[in-house]
């Protein structure tokens, strides 16, 4: 068997049908990871021992209540599925380094209430993926432990700084993924490894166990194969969490269901400032295609303006960098992992950043001005979505660049997330979708909507996925 | 030459809530053994998100409305970053700008401001098998902690003294703290300033905060100290207060002095900024007020009400309100000891002074007792009169106490009555007697 084949969806089925069992699916997993992940480098972590042990329980569940494997699987929607989960995620007694060199050793005492959720759900946990220290990163490199390839091209990098998680859904190791989204680490991947991932709306999922990069930005999204397995994972991960109090209590619709149904007269917002010169002109001419698509759907696009998207960027750069250099002062050596030489250059780049931007006599200059930008910035949505359900635009300005291309120019990297950002510092959601290959190299386009409108966006790109 | 002396205090009291600040921890940082209760929130691990304790917020406003607070319907949580080994997250999450309480009056001292923060964890510096070591107890990791700071408006050592034992007796009164200085549950910082005034010109000399104190009688001597100190400093080098130069002095209780801890307290950059992972907090008018209904009577009051009712001395007040389970005691016993015509002043004797056993007596059976001993065989009243009329006159500087206003001077009386007496007569009505005669 190939997890090449297969989706959540399609697994559930052969896992219901005995077309093959949990231990089959751990095996081919584990079998696509000794075989690629050597190059690859998309795990830091293989659990081969704790999978297997899990799958030979499941595959027994799964025989001892056969009677009721309907409800068994309405229980556990994820039963048996192998995932990965991005490093920065607390997993109890597996160690977890958040692609640092600072915690190479360090074991946390507890899960995430994110893993906590899809290991209830019943998902294997094959391994914790690369990523850029801290999460630091738009393409990979920045992990302490080699960075990640594009599975498209080798030479190439896969996006960050969810690397791992995108590249073990893109190349079948696992059928999903965790990561994490604080100015565009779940979409510019997802983009380049051709895959589907969603930034939820702020405050959608716990961050309680979460490696904290930024906390007003972070945000828990995942990595699918579809539309479909990622309304599913979604579905799992949302909700309120007594142990986060930025989490909504607002109820967690059935996604997976909800996005069958079909939006009538759907109004699709074209922000201006999202296809200026800066943006590649192949990347253009695909995302122009993606907007025929929708309007032959019958979708009516409509040119709007977010006027102070040109600021994003450089608010993003502050704030970020603000609760970037309070989130890494814990990790003093003291108690667990290594002492603060260990940081990398990105780390004590945003570290030095941050305590400057947050010190008296700069404070009001850069921070406090940089969340008034930001409120101007939400509220840009805001009207925006007073005229059109959804936007549609690029995720990344260029195509998946070759490794070591941006490296010496930190400025040119933070580039790549100038069309995503904007989605962290509003809080709002959005789903990255595959466009289509420009020279075997994966495009991506992006929809964004109102806060707490994931269905929405699921809606739209499942009928597009319909009629593509 | 003379002086003026400027005390302003911060005053940190840990709030007795049942679980921490930020996490479900049990709040019991004395009685347990060492990094038994924590957590990864409280032990700041990695990804571990803070939730705030509602029952402390309620009770830091609850307080601040005794203190005669604005209570401010938005507030939030900033944290202020540092490295310390005893603060796990690298920051303490504080208030800054936008306090829970702000602008109150106690004691005819202004309250500048009263917010909530974390306490830190406890260092132990020790040595263990020929080596020096630090240890770190997580327990006190996460403890809600009310910070209150006065405006400089006391004068006196004594005065701060004082200041600190009404606001202790405070909130023990509104259950929200033990305040136990010994056990660090009170901790107070002092700051100290002189203006001295040399040939018709002022001088002030530069700022000193005061440090490591722990109990009331220490901030009495540690100010005394520091004005002290500063007159001869200021004699000895003339420096006047400016920006920067206020300092930090810890109180040497060994040695008797303060010894200095750091020069230049203004140029620490705490880099203050909102907590991201707490969202801002909104009150209603209505919130505050249901807080305000939940106010017990306060100390002042119930001192005044105590003495009028009931006739009791001051002194006796000041032990009941100091005894909470002494206390509960005498108001339980209350009605009984109104239907039974029971001298109030009697009876807060007998439970003052430990001569019966609150936990086991009944109030019935507290209100029998002192019946009984009551009717022991009584002289005639003509006879009464004529000892209080002895009595009277053989005491005049006792009387001339009472009419000062000092009125527990007569139990010195009562105690020679009941002598000459022999116990033949009953303690209240010979307290009534000598009342009505020297008043």
């Amino acid at each position: 068997m190939d997890l090449k084949e297969l989706t959540i969806q399609k697994t559930q089925t052969g896992l219901k049908n005995k077309s093959f069992s949990s231990v089959e699916l751990v095996k081919s997993s584990l079998e696509q990871i000794k075989k690629e992940n050597k190059d690859l480098n998309a795990f830091l972590t293989v659990c081969e021992k704790e999978a297997l042990d899990q799958a030979e329980k499941i595959d027994t569940k799964i025989q001892r209540y056969y009677k009721d494997i309907k409800t068994l699987f309405l229980e556990c929607p994820l039963l048996g599925m192998p995932v990965a989960i991005k490093d920065n995620f607390c997993t109890k007694d597996i160690k977890t380094t958040a692609g640092s060199k600072v915690l190479a050793d360090y074991s946390p005492v507890y899960d995430a209430t994110v893993v906590d959720k899809i290991k209830q759900a019943g998902a294997i946990i094959i391994g914790k993926t690369n990523l850029d220290a801290w999460a630091h990163g738009s393409s990979g490199e920045n992990s302490d432990f080699g960075p990640t390839k594009n599975p498209f091209d080798r030479n190439f990098v896969p996006g960050g700084s969810s690397s791992g998680s995108a590249v073990a859904v893109a190349s079948n190791m696992v059928l999903g993924a965790i990561g994490t989204d604080t100015g565009g680490s779940i979409r510019q991947p997802a983009s380049f490894c051709n895959i589907v991932g969603l930034k939820p709306t702020y405050g959608r999922v716990s961050r309680y166990g979460v490696i904290a990069m930024a906390s007003s930005l972070d945000t828990v999204g995942c990595f699918g194969k579809d539309v479909i397995d990622t309304a599913l994972l979604l579905k799992i991960m949302a909700g309120h969490d007594d142990y986060d109090a930025t989490t909504s209590i607002l109820s967690v619709p059935d996604y997976p269901e909800e996005m069958k149904k079909e939006i009538k007269d759907l109004k699709i917002g074209l922000p201006k400032e999202y296809f200026t010169s800066g943006l590649d002109k192949e990347i253009k001419e695909k995302i122009e295609k993606v907007i025929k698509n929708f309007e032959k759907m019958g979708a009516k696009i409509i040119e709007i303006s977010l006027p102070h998207t040109q600021y994003a960027l450089a608010v993003y750069y502050i704030i970020q960098p603000s609760e970037v250099s309070s989130n890494l002062a814990r990790y003093d050596g003291i108690r667990y992992g290594f002492d603060r030489s260990q940081f990398g250059d990105e780390a004590k780049r945003r570290i030095m950043l941050g305590t400057f931007t947050l010190s008296s006599g700069y404070y009001d200059a850069y921070y406090l001005k940089a969340m008034k930008v930001r409120t101007l910035i939400k509220k840009d949505f805001e009207e925006a979505f007073k005229k059109v359900d959804i936007l549609l635009t690029p995720v990344s300005p260029s195509l998946p660049f070759k490794i070591g291309e941006k490296t010496q120019d930190p400025l040119k990297m933070y580039l790549s997330d100038i069309f995503t950002v904007t989605a962290n510092l509003a809080g709002i959601p959005g789903l990255s979708l595959p466009a289509g290959l420009v020279d075997n190299l994966p495009v991506g386009f992006q929809l964004l909507g109102p806060q707490f409108s994931e269905e929405k966006l699921f809606q739209a790109a499942y009928q597009y996925k319909q009629n593509e | 030459m003379s002086f003026n002396v400027f005390i302003g205090l911060e005053i940190h009291i840990e709030l007795k809530t049942n679980s921490k600040m930020f996490c479900n921890c049990a709040n019991d940082c004395f009685e347990a053994e060492p990094n038994t209760h924590t957590c990864p929130v409280c032990l700041g691990l990695p990804g571990a998100l803070p939730v705030v304790n509602q029952k402390a917020i309620e009770e830091v406003i609850l307080t601040g409305l005794a203190l005669g607070c604005q209570i401010p319907l938005f507030s939030k949580f900033d944290r202020k970053n540092y490295f310390y080994p005893d603060l796990p997250k690298g920051y303490q999450i504080s208030q800054f700008d936008l306090p829970l309480c702000q602008k109150g009056n106690f004691q005819e001292i202004k309250i500048r401001r009263v917010h909530l923060e974390e306490d830190t964890a406890k260092l132990f510096h020790e040595t263990i098998n020929n080596e020096k070591v630090s240890l770190i107890d997580f327990n006190r990791s996460g403890v809600p902690l009310m910070e209150i700071v006065t405006e400089p408006d006391l004068r006196s050592a004594v005065q701060a003294k004082e200041f600190l034992k009404k606001l202790q007796q405070l909130v023990r009164f509104l259950k929200v703290a033990d305040a136990d200085m010994e056990k660090g549950q009170m901790r107070c910082e002092p700051t100290v300033n002189l203006e001295i005034e040399n040939n018709g010109r002022k001088f002030y000399t530069p700022l000193v905060e005061v440090k490591n104190i722990n109990s009331f009688r220490f901030v009495e001597k540690a100010i005394e100290y520091e004005i002290k100190r500063q007159l001869e400093e200021f004699e000895k080098t003339g420096v006047e207060k400016q920006a920067g130069n206020k300092t930090t002095r810890g109180w040497d209780n060994k040695n008797q002095k303060t010894v200095l801890q750091r020069e230049k307290e203004e140029a620490s950059d705490y880099r203050y900024f909102p907590e991201p992972d707490l969202p801002p907090m909104r009150f209603t008018q209505e919130q505050i007020e249901i807080i305000k209904k939940s106010m017990p009577e306060l100390p002042e009051e119930k001192t005044k009400k105590l003495m009028k009712d009931y006739h009791l001395t001051s002194q006796q007040v000041k032990d009941l309100i100091g005894d909470e389970q002494k206390m509960a005691y005498f108001e339980k016993a209350l009605p009984v000891l109104i239907k039974e015509k029971i001298d109030f002043p009697q009876a807060v004797n007998l439970i003052i002074n430990k001569r019966i056993d609150i936990t086991k007596t009944e109030p019935e059976d507290l209100a029998q007792a002192i019946k009984s001993k009551d009717k022991t065989p009584q002289l005639p009243q003509e006879e009464l009169e004529k000892m209080v009329k002895e009595v009277i006159s053989n005491n005049p500087e006792i009387v001339a106490q009472f009419k000062k206003g000092k009125v527990t001077v007569i139990e010195v009386l009562v105690g020679q009555m009941m002598g000459k007496t022999k116990g033949q007569a009953n303690a209240a009505q010979i307290r009534g007697m000598l009342r009505e005669k020297m008043i």
